[in-house]
Formats: C-alpha cells, structure tokens, sequence
C-alpha cells in the first residue's frame, strides 16, 4: 500500500499536479508547506545543501530556490515573484528591495565574503599580489562597478590604491570566471567562494588586503509571504551552527 | 565564317552533326523536344555534349577528345531567344551597348555603336527607355540590336517570334530577313514560313537526330520525314508583283497583303495555308476573294480533315463536306481564298 | 484568403507591438535625453553603429560569394554545406561565442596564428566585429541565395554570349538584378549585428567604448539604473526602426 501511495504521489509530481492533498511518510496530518527562498547566484552551492538539511529538519517543508543575480531578484520580486524569502550578495540590493517596500521584518547578515584573484590553472602570468594586476601587459577581467563583485574589486583598488585597467568590465562572476578558465585573461577578482567552486578549473591568488573589502551577505523575509513564520524561520535557520558550517565550507566567512 | 558541330548529349538523347556555310543562314525545324535548343545551347557554350568537336571559321569552339572548351563569352555566338531577356536594369541604349562594352570598347563609343544599331531595327526613339516600358516586338527589335552590336560571328535565333503578339510577327520577320541576309545563322523555328523566307536551308530534327535536311524549297514541297511532311503543304504561289497581288507566268492572279513596299513586277511569293482554302463546285459569287478553277488531282485524308489537292494548290476540309460536294479527283472545283488570309513577300 | 486569418493575423501583430508599446510607457520621459546621451550610452551607441557597420561590410564581402556558390554552382554534400553556414540562425549565441573563443582565442584553433601575426583579438573591438559577423553572415547568404535562385541564370547566359567575361557579368549583370536581395540581406544583418548579445559578452567581454555595444550596456544598467536601461532599449528600437525604414525608402523610391 505505501508503494502504490509512492507511485501514485511520483505519477503525480510527474503529472506536475499540486501535492498538499498527498498524505505524510511520517503521517503528519498537516498539508505539505513550501518556502520559496531568492537568492544570490554566489550561494547557490551552500543553500542547496542547507535547503536540503531544513527540509529534514523542519520534517516535510519543500524549499525551493531561484538563484539569480542579485539586482534581477529585486526586479522580480517587484514585478510580483511569489518570494518568501530574499538573500541578496550585497546590502546595495537589499536596501534596494527594502526602499521599495518589498521585504517584512529585519535584514539580517548571515555571511561575508572577501576577494580573491583567480588565474588559469597554472597561473601562466605569475601573478603573486594584487600588484601584479596593475601591469600593462597582464590582462586582467573584473566585474563592472555596476554588479556587487565588481564594487567590491573598485573598492579594493581604492583602499589599496592600485590601478588596474581591466581589458573587460563583465556583467557577473560567471563571466569573469568564464575568461579565466578559457584563458583568454590572465588573471581575475572574484570572490573566494568562487575560486572554491570552480575548483581545479582556476588558481587562487590570496592576497594581502583581501580582508579591508568585506562583502556582507543580508536575508530578509519578503513582505507578504505565504507563511511569515516559516519565512522567518528560514532566516533564523541561517544564523544556527549548522547552516554555518556549510556556508564555510563553501568558502563564507561569519558576519 | 563557316559553322560545324558534331555533338553528343547523352542525357537528352541528341546527337547531331551539323554544319553552317560562311554567310548561310539553316532553318532547324522540328517538333517540341526533337533537341533543336539543346544544339544551339552546345555551339553557344552554355550546355556541355558529352562528346563532340565544334568549329567556328579556324577557331575551335570545342573538341572534346582534347577536353579544349571556349567559354561562352570568347565564342563569338550570339543567341536570341524567344524572350528578349532585356538587361531590366539598363536603358535600351546601354543595353545595346552592353556587347560593346564587354568588348572593351568605351562608354561613348559602345553608345554610338549601339545607336547605330538601333537606326537599324528602327528603334532609335527607344533609346532612353527601360525595358520594361517597352511593348513585346519593340523589345525584340531591341534584343536584336543587342545581339547584332556584339558583331557576333554567329548569330542563333531561338524561336525568336514565339512569344510575339501574333500582330507584329511580319514587321519583326521583315526586320530579320533584312539582318540575316549574309549572315552565318541559325534559326530554330516551329513555322515553315519562317524557314521558307528567313533560311536558305532546312534541316528537320526528331528524336535528337537531324531526319532531313536541304534547300527550303525542296524540303518543304517533297519531304521525306514526318515532321516535315506535316509542316509542308503550304500554298505557294510564285509570279511577279501587279498591283496589290502576284501573277504567275500562268496568268493565275493571287490577291494579298503585304507589309513590304514591292516594287512592281518585283518577284514575290504569296503564301497561305490550305486550311484557308474553301470549295466550290460552282463558281461563288459576292465577297471580294481569290477564285481560282482547278481539277481535283489527290484526295488525302488526314485525321477528320482531308487535304485536297487540285494542281499545284491544297485544301483542308472535313470529311462530310467532301461528301457533300462528291468530291473525286477528276472533278471540276473552284478554290476560293480570301485576300486577307493571304500573305505576299518579296522573294 | 479565408476571413478569419484577419484574426490570428492580428493577435500575431498585437503580440508583436504591444511589448514595444509597453517599453515606451516606462520610459521617463522628463529623464530620457539625460539617459540616452550619458557618456557610457553614447559610446555603447557609436560603438555599436561602428561595429554593426563594419560587420554588415564583411557579411557583403563574404556572403556574396557564398551565396553565389551556394545558388550558382552544384556539388556533392552541397546541402549539407548550406546548413552548416545556416546554423548560427539556430544556434544559442552564446553558444556561437564560446565556438569563437576557441578559434580566435588566446588558446584557440588560430591562437598562435594570429599571435605570430601579432594582432591581439580577445577583448578588442575587432572580436566585437567578429561576433556579429558571426552570427548576421547566414542572413545575408539566405536572403541573397533566394534571390539569385529567383532571378535565375537566363540574363547571364544572354550576357555571356554577347561576350561578357564572367567578372563583367558579375558586375554588371548579377549583382544589379539582385540589388533588392543584397539590400535586404544587408539591412538583416545589420539589424542582427546591431542586436548581438550573447556571442559578444562570451567572446569579446565588456569594456566601454571597447567592447560594450548598446544591448550590453542595456544589460549592464539594468543592473542599477532600470531607467537607463528602459531608455537606452528605446534608443536601440529606435535606430533598428530607422535604419529599416531608411532602406525600404531607398528601394521604393529607386527606378
């Protein structure tokens, strides 16, 4: 009987019909709940593992994600997105969100995240410092000062008065990494926790003022959620040992 | 500038060997798909044969034993076909000038060259016109201006008057006997009266091969092929020009119309189909026609008609009249042909 | 023609304008010549009227050529030849800029070649030009083959015989009677050329008056100025229409 309970529930997930009617494994009685979480394209690694250990947790409740980048999460939730949470990569976009009257409650910073330069495997161009980056001949990509990743790299260059003059300007850190990885750059800033995604596909170049340019990472519950509490309890979730030992070892350091 | 072509085409079943004198102009007749294209197409150098050798006076057009092949721009064979095909981009005069031009003479002495040609075709008041405001004939005179001005060596016409207004086909026919006189051509053509006034010599193609082929006249009075047999049967009556008719040494007056101005006493050729021809047993009386007395030699039945012959006239008409008039050769008739179904040309 | 096409033929058009409307209705317009004459959207704007320019004059350069072989001549696998030449319509640009990066890039097919030549590709304008051309070339082969398949061989023949050498005939036969064709096929792929996105982001990055052509910079201020961004969609529509417009008035009013 379970079996065909599992079977008719997969027929219908395939059928793409709604499951609240679809009882419990752990017969709880109560309908199944969904919380629809925005967030930033850089958290996608960490959030899709601790979306998986609150759905344990919380013993049922279905966590979706829309990973985007940050200011086109705003401009969705604007334009009617059903969000019920936001993670934005900056506060820039949260102030935003929280301007235009989108978010209830407080925003809380739940990560940072620093820079670091990421080369071609190998690092063919020898790039030891952030120095290094100012030389004519090395081809450098950076995000444009419009993104977050690309004011932070702005910000660093003006703490540490290096002048870089980037042969691109792009629109994300995919971009950047995309020029990286192909070769086609010698070198880029991206944020740690790229350089940790990407793996062996780019070299990490720490450098010594990384930490003067701190990216803090803020999440709020979106006004009108379907279920504040749950929402709010997904922010708080973020904040617990547990969702921050994940967000470590993906590269995040603790606000 | 003397013309021969031995040419194979596989794919159409042609095979053909043909030759054309220095100045002489050959009538290829034949019915629909008999090939007669697909040769002019091989001397011009737009159909490769699949074997064959081709000269033009010393030149090789092309042999293809030694793979030797003259592009078509370097043959000096100009062809006109049955649409005009004029440049629409291009006034009259450029296109005219347009053989001129490729030749490597200037812009304004190709222009002069073309506006002497136009003088030719009596076209020169076409000269600034476009093409597309241009009717049927005029633009045909115009497209053999364009042929002509290229000074060809040999000059393919491609059943030049099919697709003409039935009306102006004398004045453009009239323009062509005076272009071909002297002329090394080639005329492919479904109209005896073409071959019998534009050609000096007929050659009739059926099935890819040439069935048949001498000197107009003889082909057409005595043919040996089918085709030529079907086409011929043509009344032809030759004499001397009176007045607005021809009289035959015989004193048999034919009367017609003519587009030429013929000089009196000029000989001349009154032409007119058989299917023309009514009979009498009486004499008819009235409408103002040709009546000429004759004795019923041959009866011929062909399909629902019969072809009457009496003498040196035919007649087409249908088998209850025949019956009708007891017809049999041997009796008396009178032939009767209207003066308007009669065509006179200057011979 | 059945009345009932008037129908969906409508719905078709509606569907067409009524987005094009809509941007038109959020622009501010007390702000628009503000946004528009920025001076990151003039040179996105020059840049991309440059580079379309310049790719339109390569698509004639080469697509006259293809399209002549492609309608003038027949070969065993000549189908197959045409679509391959058809396939950047199909093709995801972007994924005809990653194709590009590994042939022109620094790690590419032609790499080391063009690096002995001493030309630097990556990250210039040319790479701009080389992206559009990329992807507006198969609009004017298609345009140009039809026409000269409609157009037919007979004028040449009669051109040819009346002793014209293929090169003359080219010239003054040809390409006159298919001018519309050539026309029209010129004004597509400028309007491609000028819409280009995906391959010039993958392959040629985005620096301003460098690389980053109108639809880029559109992208990239939607980041944090959707205002400019509204404003500078208008701009493209507008020159797109214009450029249309003046080439159809150029035809019509021709003899």
């Amino acid at each position: 009987m379970k079996r065909l309970a599992l079977i008719v529930a997969a027929l219908l997930t395939l059928a793409g019909c709604s499951q609240p009617d679809v009882p419990e494994r752990d017969s709880d009685s109560a309908p199944q709940k969904t919380l629809t979480v925005f967030a930033a394209a850089s958290l996608q690694g960490a959030f899709t593992e601790i979306g998986k250990r609150f759905e344990d947790d919380t013993h049922g409740v279905k966590v979706k994600f829309n990973f985007a980048g940050s200011a086109d999460l705003v401009a969705q939730i604007e334009q009617g997105a059903p969000a019920d949470v936001f993670a934005s990569a900056d506060a820039a976009n949260m102030t935003k969100a929280m301007d235009a009257d989108l978010i209830g409650g407080q925003a809380q910073d739940f990560a940072t995240n620093t820079l670091e330069i990421a080369t071609p495997p190998g690092n063919p161009a020898d790039i030891e410092s952030l120095k290094d980056l100012s030389d004519p001949d090395v081809k450098v990509v950076l995000c444009a000062s419009q993104v977050p990743c690309g004011a932070a790299a702005a910000k660093v260059e003006k703490v540490t008065g290096v002048d870089i003059k980037p042969v691109s300007e792009e629109q994300s850190v995919t971009d950047v990494l995309g020029k990286v990885i192909s070769g086609e750059a010698d070198a880029g800033l991206v944020y740690v926790t790229d350089v940790k995604a990407a793996g062996s596909k780019v070299h990490g170049v720490p450098f010594r003022d990384a930490g003067r340019v701190v990216n803090t990472y803020p999440v709020a519950a979106v006004r009108h959620a379907k279920d504040e509490s749950l929402a709010a309890y997904f922010v708080d979730y973020l904040a617990r040992p547990d969702a921050q030992s994940v967000l470590a070892a993906f590269g995040f350091g603790k606000p | 500038m003397s013309m021969r072509i031995e040419a194979t085409v596989l794919e159409r079943d042609v095979d053909v060997s043909l030759e054309v004198a220095a100045g002489e102009t050959v009538a290829i007749l034949g019915p629909n798909g008999a090939g007669k294209s697909t040769v002019l197409a091989a001397i011009a150098g737009v159909l490769r044969p699949d074997s064959g050798r081709a000269t033009l006076g010393d030149d090789v057009l092309f042999d293809l034993s030694s793979a030797a092949w003259r592009p078509a721009h370097a043959r000096g064979v100009a062809l006109l076909a049955q649409d005009p095909l004029l440049f629409p981009h291009l006034s009259v005069v450029d296109n005219v000038a347009f053989g001129p031009r490729s030749a490597g003479r200037t812009r304004s002495q190709s222009r002069s060259t073309a506006a002497t040609w136009l003088e030719a075709v009596d076209a020169a008041d076409l000269a600034d016109r476009r093409p597309s405001e241009l009717s049927g004939g005029q633009a045909q005179r115009i497209a053999v201006a364009r042929a002509l001005a290229a000074e060809p060596r040999l000059l393919m016409l491609d059943e030049p008057m099919a697709a003409l207004d039935i009306t102006v086909v004398p004045a453009v026919r009239q323009l062509l006997r005076r272009v071909l006189a002297d002329r090394t051509a080639v005329i492919v053509t479904h109209d005896v009266l073409d071959a019998l006034l534009l050609a000096d010599r007929v050659v009739v193609m059926e099935g890819g091969r040439i069935v048949e082929q001498g000197p107009t006249r003889e082909v057409l009075e005595r043919p040996r092929s089918a085709f030529g047999a079907s086409i011929a049967g043509l009344n032809l009556v030759r004499g001397r020009v009176d007045g607005g008719a021809v009289r035959t040494p015989e004193g048999l007056v034919v009367s017609g119309l003519s587009d030429e101005d013929l000089a009196p006493d000029a000989t001349a050729l009154a032409v007119f189909s058989p299917s023309a021809v009514s009979i009498f047993v009486q004499r008819p009386t009235g409408s103002p026609r040709n009546v000429i007395a004759a004795t019923v030699t041959e009866l011929e039945p062909r399909g629902a008609q019969v072809r009457v012959r009496a003498g040196a006239i035919s007649a087409d008409v249908t088998a209850p009249v025949v019956a009708e008039l007891d017809l049999a050769p041997g009796t008396g008739v009178f032939l009767a042909v209207k003066a308007s179904e009669v065509a006179i040309y200057g011979a | 023609m059945p009345r009932w096409v008037l129908l969906p033929a409508a719905l078709g058009a509606a569907f067409i304008v009524l987005p094009l409307a809509a941007l038109a209705t959020r622009v501010e317009w007390t702000h628009f010549f503000a946004l528009i004459s920025s001076d990151s959207s003039q040179a996105a704007l020059w840049l991309s009227l440059r580079t379309s320019a310049a790719s339109t004059v390569l698509c004639v350069v080469l697509g006259v050529p293809m399209a002549l072989v492609l309608a003038r001549t027949s070969f065993r696998g000549q189908s197959f030849v045409r679509s391959i030449v058809l396939l950047p319509l199909v093709l995801p640009p972007v994924v005809g800029g990653i194709a590009l990066l590994y042939t022109f890039g620094r790690k590419g097919l032609l790499g080391e070649t063009i690096d002995v030549l001493g030309l630097q590709i990556a990250f210039s304008t040319t790479a701009v030009v080389i992206a559009q051309t990329f992807v507006a070339l198969p609009f004017m082969v298609v345009s140009l083959e039809g026409t000269l398949r409609t157009a037919g061989e007979r004028y040449e023949v009669v051109a040819a015989t009346l002793g014209a050498r293929p090169t003359t005939v080219l010239r003054r036969v040809t390409l006159p009677l298919v001018l519309p064709g050539l026309a029209a096929g010129a004004v597509l792929s400028f309007a491609r050329a000028l819409g280009e996105f995906g391959a010039t982001i993958t392959f040629a990055g985005s620096l301003e008056g460098v690389t980053r052509t109108l639809p880029l910079e559109i992208y990239l201020q939607r980041e944090t100025d959707p205002d400019a961004a509204v404003a500078l969609s208008l701009l493209l529509v507008v020159v797109a229409v214009l450029v249309i417009g003046l080439v159809r008035g150029a035809r019509s009013s021709a003899p």
